[in-house]
């Protein structure tokens, strides 16, 4: 089984995998980056996003030998002291009701707003609406969005 | 009100206390009335480590150093009882919420009943035990403070985990649990008046919030063991076919694979990864053949409208006589409402651990219902019930789902059968395809008009698999029309089916309250006017059965009357109004839609909910404001259909779940009370598609009768 050495969180690591292994499968199964999360495998919910080079990708479909080059970033990396304004955010607005997809939602939030620090609230809501989430705490996640793009710009 | 009522509490077969071995004190309580009486307490000097929970199903733990650690016993589903629940502990135990440390609790599968997530009780039922509890330990504490200042405990008070005496000496809970924890248990406390309340009404953050945010290992599908294999596996893909014979000599060659074999109907595929056991799955050639009918989505609609259409029911509540009542009416109004079949679709995917051994079955995972599941696995690994036990990590979402522990059970027989620990893990299209699903349900409702009155009301309900609960019959309009009938007919399916957040009421609300703004309209009375005059009918009746409260569901209406500025909206603001009560709570509300390129955007809902206390205002309108999206988005895109006995959606790709471009925002009241807490998990979704249904009919002129919205083939020019 091939070897690949990943950027993960600023560490180097090295996995022996299957070539096609998901990004996604790799940070939890191998590393136990559990953080990231499964919920669709088709990149359709969110649950997984990750950032790859600063943008925000679903590590679902991202295969482990296509990752080698980038440099991945997830939740648990965000920040060390859940000091990132988003995750501030998130906390202070109380987002999560069953929590799942929050790491998904909070990834996504941060790669928007470090392109777009100052969104409008329709920009928010189209940039947000690729990350499902079942609960539908949708209404406090706009607004820990909004809060943090106030912190952040 | 009187019909919620509290279980009353045994406190001395419930609370036991003991020192710890590493300092501080041990209080161990069962919650509900329903365990059994005779419990044996940890015995001596314990350590908190051993403890397997066999006696009690929550703990409080109190260190020297005044530190709290309550072990909070119901599963946790994204409703926040694991932050309410021990709130209620907290408040009468008067320390200091920073001070509290929350752990959950895990299964006693011998004493209890009731350690449940389902049917929005956990608050409701807690109420009184969880404060009782907290209360006898604050007396406990005092009583030994007291005893070492030579004092009258009467006279002591206490603040945030400090005890003061009349002299103004003070010691903090820590420096007297050793000896509290000797002392007899108090025959009654008191309990504090709801005025002074330090914690219960305060917005309190949910205890897992930085796990969360920071991506730490809390659900099912994060456990992990040395030596685990994750198992994928293949189930009939139809309901109605089972599993003929299989060849896995190419699934083995998978990378990671370790084993393939059956169990029933169903073959495993155990690996090193996840990867592995999903890659290795999708090659493993089965041959199914027909076992039961294939049915049809096409047959289920025609069946159901037969059954509304035909004469064979069986009747759940009948007041007057409702035939004479039509037969001597002026004018009746009929309407049918249909409702496809649901998946839940936890964000979660459904997953269980299971390591099945000589001497145990350790089961840990995602689970509503822990006492029944393990249970059940007893039964089917044939092994005694204190063999097993159940541990439970957060759940990504329930919604009814975790209620039915099927994948607890593959994991233990894959386990046993293996002699590994596993955990099983469902893929998106394993969860979408499994079964359990909420049944497809039609409903027919019919009033009789004379004189310009409402004098009969009937309903029927034709269903899959299984019928309303027989609380529902007994919800509004019963006592309000004086010939009123509940009658119920079901389909037998193949089709597995279960609970789905606010069983049978997430789709009759919106049936009864669209029906309303109908028959208001055929009496030529304002729609709101018309359920006010009725509930009045409703004040005095006292008839037992009835479940809602006329004049609390009376105060929601008026105050969302007020609070969404009930026809005093610009134009161009369509309104529609929907009340209902269920799970012990009364709820109005109100959908604010407008017109973008003729179509209906749905922009803001004010939703007045009478709970009683609010326990945690923060995580109750987070409860709220996911009820009625929750609502709003399976009314309008929610579809579920059958070929062959085939699941036809099986992913995200094309089953829809509303996103936040298509969320409105959800504006929330309370009715202030003191009156004990009600469930709020479950009763904001069902009259949220009824409001947004109303909101269309006034800006469309259309009515809208069948789920989801966006595939009403009539009504296409409304939704497109």
């Amino acid at each position: 089984m091939p070897v690949y050495n990943l950027k993960v969180n600023g560490q180097s690591l090295s996995v022996e995998a299957d070539e096609d292994t998901p990004l996604l499968w790799v940070l939890r199964d191998h590393f136990d980056l559990v953080g990231t999360k499964f919920g669709c495998g088709i990149g359709q919910c969110g649950a997984c996003t990750i950032h790859a080079d600063g943008v925000a990708t679903r590590s679902c479909l991202l295969k482990v030998s296509v990752a080698t080059e980038m440099e991945i970033k997830t939740i648990e990396g965000l920040s060390k002291d859940v000091s990132h304004p988003v995750q501030q955010a998130w906390k202070e607005i109380d987002v999560p009701q069953c929590g799942y997809c929050q790491a998904g939602q909070i990834m996504t939030a941060a790669a928007f707003l470090e392109q777009n620090s100052n969104p409008s609230r329709e920009e928010i809501r189209d940039a947000m609406s690729g990350n499902i989430c079942r609960c539908a705490s949708y209404n406090r996640i706009e607004k820990a969005v909004q809060q943090a793009a106030s912190k952040i710009s | 009100m009187k019909r919620i009522t509290t279980p009353s509490v045994s406190r001395r077969s419930f609370i036991r206390t003991s020192a710890l071995a590493g300092g501080g004190i041990l209080i161990g309580f069962n919650l509900f009335q329903a365990c059994k009486p005779e419990v044996t307490p940890p015995t001596d000097i314990v350590d908190i480590a051993d403890l397997n929970f066999n006696d009690f199903n929550a703990f409080i733990k109190i260190a020297d150093n005044g530190m709290v650690t309550i072990f909070s016993p119901n599963p946790e589903i994204g409703q926040g009882v694991k932050t309410s629940m021990p709130m209620l502990i907290a408040e009468e135990l008067d320390v200091d919420w920073k001070n509290v440390h929350v752990v959950q609790g895990a299964l006693d599968t011998k004493n209890f009943t009731r350690q449940v997530a389902g049917g929005s009780q956990s608050l409701r039922q807690g109420w009184e035990p969880l404060r009782q509890t907290g209360a006898t330990a604050k007396q406990m504490l005092v009583n030994a403070a007291a005893a070492k200042w030579g004092v009258d405990p009467s006279t002591c008070t206490t603040n945030k985990g400090v005890i003061k005496n009349g002299n103004g000496d003070t010691l903090g809970y820590g420096e007297v649990v050793k000896e509290a924890a000797s002392l007899k248990v108090p025959e009654s406390v008191k309990l504090k008046d709801s005025k002074d309340f330090n914690i219960i009404g305060k917005d309190i953050h949910n205890v897992d919030v930085d796990k969360i945010i920071t991506g730490k290992s809390l659900f099912g599908l994060d456990y992990k063991e040395e030596g685990m294999l994750y198992v994928s596996v293949v189930r009939p893909p139809a309901f109605g076919k089972k599993l003929h014979d299989f060849d896995a000599t190419e699934a083995k060659e998978v990378i990671g694979v370790i084993d393939v074999f059956k169990f029933g109907d169903k073959i495993a595929v155990l690996a090193e990864n996840t990867w592995s056991a999903m890659k290795g799955k999708k090659i493993v050639k089965a041959k199914w053949t027909d076992d039961s009918k294939l049915e049809n989505t096409r047959d289920h609609d025609k069946a159901l409208i037969d059954l509304l259409n035909g004469k064979e029911f069986d009747t759940m509540r009948a007041d007057g006589d409702v035939k004479k009542a039509f037969a001597a009416a002026d004018k009746v109004l009929e309407r049918v409402y249909e409702s496809p079949f649901l998946p839940h679709n936890c964000m979660e995917p459904m997953n269980f651990f299971a390591h099945v051994t000589d001497d145990k079955v350790r089961l840990v995972g995602p689970i509503q219902t822990p006492a029944g599941t393990a249970r059940r696995v007893a039964s089917l690994l044939d092994r005694k019930p204190e063999e097993v036990s159940v541990e439970m990590t957060r759940m990504g979402g329930g919604f009814g789902r975790r209620l039915y522990g099927d994948f607890a059970l593959e994991a233990a027989e894959i386990s046993s059968i293996s002699k590994k620990p596993v955990k099983v893990v469902y893929s998106r299209e394993d969860d979408m395809s499994a079964g359990i699903y909420r049944p497809a349900i039609k409903y027919k409702i019919s009033a009789a008009i004379k004189d310009g009155k409402l004098t009969g009301y009937h309903l029927k309900e034709a269903a899959v698999n299984s019928n309303m609960y027989g609380l529902i019959p007994n919800f509004f309009p019963a006592g309000a029309v004086e010939n009123y009938q509940v009658d119920v007919a079901k389909y037998d399916s193949n089709i597995t089916i279960g609970a789905w957040r606010a069983p049978y009421t997430n789709f009759l609300a919106f049936a009864e309250q669209s029906f309303f703004d109908d028959l208001a309209e055929l009496m030529e009375v304002d729609n709101i006017q018309l359920r006010l005059d009725l509930l009045q009918k409703v004040k005095g009746n006292t008839d037992e059965r009835i479940q809602y409260s006329p004049e609390r569901l009376e105060k929601v209406i008026k105050t969302a009357i007020e609070k969404s500025e009930w026809g005093k909206k610009p134009e161009g603001v369509y309104q529609g109004f929907s009340s209902y009560y269920c799970h012990n709570t009364h709820v109005a509300e109100v959908a604010d839609v407008v017109l973008v390129d003729d179509q209906p955007v749905v922009k803001k809902v004010t939703c007045v909910v009478d709970c009683g206390i609010v326990v945690n205002p923060l995580g109750a309108k987070n409860q709220i404001e996911g009820g009625v999206i929750d609502g709003i988005g399976h009314a309008m895109y929610g579809d579920f259909s059958f070929k062959d006995g085939e699941p036809q959606d099986t992913n995200f790709d094309t089953y829809r779940l509303i996103r936040m471009n298509e969320t409105p925002i959800v504006e929330t009241h309370f009715i202030e009370s003191d009156i004990a807490p009600t469930g709020l998990g479950e009763p904001t979704l069902p009259p949220a598609g009824a409001a947004v249904a109303n909101a269309i009919k006034a800006a469309k002129g259309v009515r809208l009768t069948k789920q989801p919205f966006v595939k009403n083939m009539e009504n296409k020019a409304v939704l497109g």
